[in-house]
Formats: structure tokens, C-alpha cells, sequence
């Protein structure tokens, strides 16, 4: 009996392992072929992993005035940033009210909402483009355009929030008015203080959206490379320019974007997981 | 239920125009000059704060109609009839060049009408809360009790009308960059609005359901079986992304559950990776590991196991598993999160007793943990499902969606999704009228699917089941 489960234990072991050989090769490579040297083989994809020379090359590039990654780099955490607080508020304020206050036209509008969202975003981007330009927020304005989009449009997105909030009693408002305190006192005062976990769940999620936007900011900055997103950027570099010059350097890329993001989501992978795990039970 | 709801609706309509038609008649002449200057009652009442605000939406709506608006609106029904053009231009007498002539611009006359429409619709409304406003506060003052001051009208806005002020924003911002978009695009399905019709030089205008028809007409240059085509991959694709995923988490998250096994942190964490790193670096980096001459090939071929190299995304079948097997690889961390804690939920006192009636470890799976996981799990499934009929991400950022192929139209490839069609429709052909089109059917798949689905939900149908 102790033998046969020393056996399974062993195999799950070994079935981890290959599990996370698996997961982590990729990062591996990306890792280890950012330091190949430009020189050798012109930088374009090889077939070993580990280089024959450690050179700094592509990460001196990605620094050079020329090639405008800093500038992306820029562009994606102030959208980032400024993404972060607004959608954060909106999304606190939206769910504040859906759980806590009932008035009228409250299951209308979520139903409503609930239906909006099951059209797909790209639809309306051509749209959202022309609406942008009319206030110039596209191609050079495309940094502020791009933080319009993503936060007025993300009260939409209160579920996870909202839920948490439903299960927050109560008892505690209702003390709290009794005493005499204001809706907005309970707010400020009571309730977001209490929402810490989610919170920083929200904002979480909300700064590592625009890391990976692709689509809309292709769209919005189109042709005007200095307004560009990290994600824009690097795959221009891979597919449309001389990508066997560029592999190493968007590998470089990559790892520059990937550390610090994910060094962030390790840290708060804690909150990450409480926040999808009660939205995936809810629904 | 729902015949409730509608008549509820009318009801409401009908108990609205009572409403208008008692304050018209009863109202003293305070209220009725409310009628046409809103807020006039209550200046008059003394409700400064209301009155100015009621009088600022009027002063404010009629500036945005007649010099915006209106110029907009009259063209609706033509979109235009005047495209900009070059004319030659004249100085004395003589030719002396070109000069553009500006004419109409039908997409903006869309865009602005739409707005315009429901910047009507939120005035009108407007206009009878001040209706009903003015006759309350007339009776109230009749029944001889008093009117909230401006400073109470002030701070309700921080308490029970806490949820307008809250609300304001965000709801206007989805009504602008949600619902004004989405309509609009409804709009255009209905157009001709293409690469040979962009305004402003070449209009387009309103063609009736033409493009549905092109949309479901087989043979030719129609969509048809494109459409068909695309939408079955999209179907299958989101039940393997959907399925695989969510089986092979659950396995990988019982595995590091079990007991006796330890460093449970460290497997987890290394799984997280794929969460952690932005979907474009690792995605894009994996789709180029799989390239002709990408790694995985490079060292095949070092190691002599193929001569040539594996067409991994230029071969139509392969290229739809390897982006199925790829996006297990993406999403089986997400899945095992959310498992871990659930699996941990499962009362240990079922599996003791199932172990005691000699159950083996796949039947304690099949009859303990699985019911529980699905029932518990069921809007999870239902939402990652429809997520994954939009997965953009990991299909344009593997391969864009190729190998293209002459069978299909409108330059969808063998692996596109609905989504990523849509996308190129937009950005590649700026066929915009087949992508609106294709943008309400993503729609409308969506829809039959949640509703079907989330009404056999067990843990919609019965929500105590496992309690």
C-alpha cells in the first residue's frame, strides 16, 4: 500500500515537472535569445537556443533614440496608469450602486447592459476612430484617445466588483444610516475601505490590459509610429519590418515588457485569484 | 412574464401622457409656462438650484440642435446627396487650378444623426421629469407643505440620490462610446459603405438588407459559404478552447492537490507565468517558435527527425490543432486557479465514504467531483465559452488567422474566427458593410448561446442543489 503510493506520488512528480519544462520553455528561450548578438547570423531566428555569444546589442538598440521603444514604453504606462484610476473608480462606482441602491430602471439597465456586452468590441472601431478624430485624438492624440476609450466605456464591466459587494453585509449601511451618515459617507468612508482586496484586484487587471492592447491601438495610432504601444510596436518589428533583424530585438523587447508586469501580477497574484475565483462562481 | 414586463412598459407610457395631460390642465400658469421654458416653476418657487438646472438642458439642447444637430438630421434619409469634389477655379476670367468644393459627408451625417436621435430622446425625457416635477412641487405647495430648499436639493445628490451622481458618468460614457458606436454599426450593416463608397468623396447611402442577402447568398462572389465555413471553425474552436481547458486544469489542479505532494506554491507559480506575461510577447514569441524556420523546426531537422521542415501554420489542419493545443497551454493556468480553491471546498467526508464502499479514484472523479465542479463552475464555462467565439488574442497573434485560402471570400484565412474576419473586413478591405454585418451575426451567435445555455444551467435552474 505505501509502496503504491510512493509510485503515483513519483509519477505526479515527474508529470509536474514535464508540466512545468512545458510552461516555462518558451520564457526560456525568449529570455536566453535577447542576449544573442545582432552580428551573428544577422539576429534572425536560429535553431539553437542557448547563443554561442552573450551580447548586449539588442538591448543597447531597443535604448537608441532611432528605434522608439522608449517611447512606446512611455505611451503604454501612462495609458496604463491613468487606465488603472479611472477605470478603477468607474468600475467602484458602477457596482457600489447596482448592489447597495435600488431605484428605478436599475434591471433595466444592467439587462441592457448585459446584452451591449455580447456585440463584439472591433464592431463599433472604425466608429470609435471617426469619434476620436473629431477631437483629435487619434494618431498623434492617440495616448489620451486611448484612455477615453478604455475607461468610459468600463462601467460595463462591474460583475466581479459588484459581487464582492453583495457579499458585504448589509447590516453594516444600514447601522451606519441609522447613525446618520450620508450615502456618500458609507461610501468613502465605510465601504471602499473594505474593498481593499478588490480594489486592488480591479486595478490589477485594469493596468495589464493596455499592455496588451493590440487591436484598438493599432487602429487608433495608425501610421504614426511615435504614438505606438509596446504591443503595436514589437509586432510591427516582427512582421512587417526586417524581421530577421529584429527577432532578437523584439525578444529583447518582450523580456523588458514581461519583467515588470510580471513581477507586479506575482506579487499581487493573491488578490488576482480571490477576484477570479469569486467572479468564475457568480458568474 | 415577459408579456408583463411589456405591458408594465405601456402602462408606464400611457400613465406618462396622464401625467403631461393634468399638469396642462391643472397647472397654474407656473407650470404650464414650464411646458415650453423648463424650470420656470421652480425659479419661480424659489428652486433656484433645479430651475437652472432644467432651464441649462433646454438652453443647451436647442444651441446643440440648431447649430449642430439639425443641419445633420435633415440629411438622414439620404446620407448625403452632394460629394466633394474638385472644381476648376477662376481668377479673372481665367483657369487657374483646382478647388475642392465641399459637399456632404455621409458618415458623418450617420454618426451625427444617431447622436443627435438620442440626444433628442434623452431631452424629451428630460422635459417630462420637468413637467412632472413642476406640477409635484405645485401641488405639494396646495397641500400647504413645503418645498425642499436648494441646499437639501444639493446634498440629496450625496445621499439618497447618491446613485445619479455616481451613475452620471459611467452611463454616459458607455451611452457615447458603447451604445452610439454599436447602433451606428447596426446602421451601416443596412448601407453600402465600402472601399468604392468612402466618404467624403464618394458617398454611400442606404441599400435595404442587400448585405445580409450577399452575406447568405452561396456561390459567386457571395459570403455565403465563407460565412458558413468560418462560423463552424468558430463554433468548434470555442468548444475545444472552452472544453480542453477547462478538463486539463482541473487535472493539473488536482494533481498538485493531492496530498503527500509538496512545493504545491512553486508549480502553481511557474503555470502563472502565462498569466503574468502580456499575451502579445508570449504569444507572438510561440507563434514564431513554430514558424518554417522557427525553433521547433530548427531542431527537428538538426536532430534528423524530419527532413523538411512541418508546416505547422501554412497546413489548414494542423495549423487548428497546434492553436488549439497552444491555447491549452494559455489557458490551463487560469482554469486551475480558479479550481484550486473550489476542489478544496468539496467536503472530505464524501471521497471517505466513497472510499469505504470501494470506490476507485475515476468513479470518486465522475460521481463526487465533477458534479460538484459543474454545477459550481456553470456561468464560468457558459462565459468562457462566448469569450472564446471572441478570442482575438490568440488566434491574430499566432498566425493572423492563415493560411489564406482561394475557397474563402472577403480574404478570410483557414484558421479565422468570425472576430478576426471581422477585423481584416475593417482593416485590410475597409468592407465595412459586410463587417457591421458579420459584427451583428457575432451578435447573434452570442445571444442564442447565452440564453439557451444559461437556461439549463443547473445552478440557475436550482440554486440550493449543492448547498
Amino acid at each position: 500500500m505505501a509502496s503504491k503510493k510512493k509510485i503515483t506520488n513519483i509519477i505526479t512528480y515527474v508529470v509536474l515537472v514535464l508540466i512545468s519544462i512545458i510552461w516555462l520553455f518558451p520564457f526560456v528561450c525568449l529570455v536566453l535569445q535577447s542576449f544573442r548578438s545582432y552580428n551573428e547570423m544577422g539576429g534572425g531566428m536560429v535553431d539553437y537556443v542557448i547563443p554561442k555569444k552573450f551580447s548586449l546589442d539588442s538591448y543597447r538598440f531597443l535604448f537608441d533614440p532611432s528605434s522608439n521603444f522608449v517611447n512606446w514604453y512611455k505611451n503604454t504606462l501612462i495609458i496604463s496608469i491613468f487606465v488603472t484610476i479611472g477605470q478603477t473608480a468607474f468600475v467602484l462606482c458602477t457596482s457600489y450602486v447596482l448592489s447597495r441602491m435600488r431605484f428605478k430602471g436599475r434591471e433595466l439597465l444592467m439587462r441592457f447592459w448585459l446584452i451591449l456586452g455580447m456585440f463584439p468590441g472591433f464592431l463599433s472601431m472604425i466608429c470609435l476612430y471617426f469619434l476620436l478624430k473629431q477631437f483629435g485624438l487619434t494618431q498623434e492624440g492617440a495616448v489620451p484617445g486611448l484612455i477615453l476609450i478604455s475607461v468610459a466605456s468600463s462601467g460595463m464591466g462591474y460583475y466581479i466588483c459588484k459581487g464582492f459587494f453583495d457579499t458585504l453585509p448589509k447590516a453594516l449601511d444600514e447601522a451606519a444610516r441609522i447613525d446618520g451618515a450620508t450615502r456618500a459617507q458609507i461610501f468613502f468612508g465605510m465601504i471602499i475601505p473594505l474593498a481593499k482586496p478588490i480594489i486592488i484586484y480591479q486595478a490589477l487587471v485594469a493596468f495589464m490590459g493596455p499592455w496588451c492592447d493590440y487591436v484598438f491601438a493599432s487602429y487608433v495610432a495608425f501610421g504614426n509610429s511615435a504614438s505606438y504601444n509596446v504591443a503595436v510596436g514589437l509586432q510591427r518589428w516582427l512582421f512587417t519590418g526586417d524581421y530577421q533583424g529584429y527577432f532578437t530585438r523584439f525578444c529583447a523587447g518582450g523580456v523588458l515588457v514581461a519583467v515588470p508586469v510580471t513581477i507586479l501580477f506575482m506579487c499581487l497574484q493573491k488578490y488576482y485569484v480571490e477576484g477570479v475565483t469569486g467572479g468564475a462562481v457568480k458568474g | 412574464m415577459k408579456e408583463n414586463r411589456i405591458a408594465g412598459f405601456f402602462k408606464g407610457v400611457g400613465n406618462a401622457f396622464g401625467l403631461i395631460g393634468t399638469a396642462f390642465s391643472k397647472g397654474d400658469w407656473k407650470t404650464k409656462l414650464s411646458f415650453i421654458i423648463m424650470g420656470f416653476g421652480s425659479l419661480m418657487r424659489k428652486q433656484f438650484a433645479r430651475g437652472i438646472a432644467f432651464l441649462a438642458v433646454e438652453v443647451l439642447y436647442i444651441w446643440y440642435i440648431v447649430s449642430f444637430g439639425a443641419g445633420y438630421l435633415k440629411d438622414f434619409g439620404t446620407l448625403g446627396t452632394v460629394a466633394t469634389r474638385e472644381e476648376p477655379a477662376y481668377f479673372n476670367g481665367i483657369e487657374i487650378g483646382k478647388t475642392t468644393v465641399f459637399g456632404d459627408n455621409s458618415f458623418l451625417i450617420l454618426l451625427f444623426s444617431v447622436m443627435t436621435l438620442f440626444i433628442t430622446a434623452l431631452f424629451i425625457i428630460i422635459w417630462y421629469i420637468n413637467v412632472k416635477n413642476n406640477y409635484e412641487s405645485q401641488v405639494r405647495l396646495e397641500s400647504g407643505k413645503k418645498l425642499p430648499t436648494n441646499k437639501q436639493d444639493l446634498s440629496s445628490l450625496l445621499d439618497h440620490n447618491f446613485d445619479k451622481t455616481l451613475l452620471a458618468i459611467p452611463v454616459f460614457g458607455v451611452f457615447m462610446f458603447v451604445v452610439v458606436p454599436i447602433v451606428f454599426m447596426i446602421l451601416v450593416a443596412f448601407t453600402n459603405y465600402d472601399m468604392n463608397h468612402q466618404p467624403p468623396t464618394n458617398l454611400f447611402s442606404w441599400v435595404g438588407f442587400e448585405n445580409f442577402k450577399n452575406l447568405l447568398s452561396i456561390g459567386g462572389s457571395g459570403f455565403g459559404s465563407t460565412f458558413f465555413t468560418v462560423l463552424g471553425w468558430t463554433l468548434i474552436w470555442a468548444f475545444f478552447a472552452t472544453f480542453l481547458n477547462y478538463f486539463g486544469g482541473m487535472a493539473v489542479a488536482i494533481l498538485i492537490n493531492k496530498k503527500g505532494i509538496k512545493f504545491k506554491k512553486l508549480w502553481r507559480t511557474i503555470l502563472v507565468m502565462t498569466i503574468a506575461v502580456p499575451q502579445f510577447v508570449s504569444l507572438l514569441y510561440v507563434g514564431k517558435m513554430f514558424a518554417k524556420d522557427g525553433l521547433i523546426n530548427g531542431y527537428l531537422m538538426k536532430w534528423g527527425v524530419i527532413d523538411q521542415a512541418i508546416p505547422f501554420w501554412t497546413d489548414p489542419t494542423l495549423a487548428k490543432i497546434m492553436i488549439i493545443v497552444i491555447n491549452v497551454w494559455v489557458g490551463i493556468p487560469y482554469v486551475m486557479l480558479i479550481t484550486t480553491g473550489l476542489l478544496m471546498n468539496i467536503p472530505e467526508d464524501l471521497y471517505e465514504s466513497a472510499r469505504i464502499d470501494g470506490a476507485n479514484p475515476w468513479q470518486m472523479f465522475m460521481k463526487i467531483t465533477l458534479p460538484y465542479m459543474l454545477f459550481v463552475t456553470g456561468p464560468y464555462l457558459l462565459t468562457s465559452f462566448t469569450g472564446n467565439l471572441n478570442n482575438f488574442n490568440v488566434i491574430y497573434l499566432l498566425n493572423t488567422g492563415s493560411p489564406l485560402s482561394t475557397e474563402l471570400t472577403g480574404g478570410a484565412g483557414r484558421t479565422d474566427l468570425l472576430i478576426t474576419w471581422l477585423y481584416k473586413l475593417t482593416v485590410n478591405d475597409t468592407n465595412y458593410r459586410m463587417a457591421a454585418v458579420i459584427g451583428i451575426m457575432v451578435f447573434v451567435v452570442t445571444a442564442v448561446i447565452s440564453l439557451v445555455v444559461y437556461n439549463i444551467l443547473p445552478s440557475v435552474k436550482d440554486e440550493e442543489g449543492f448547498q
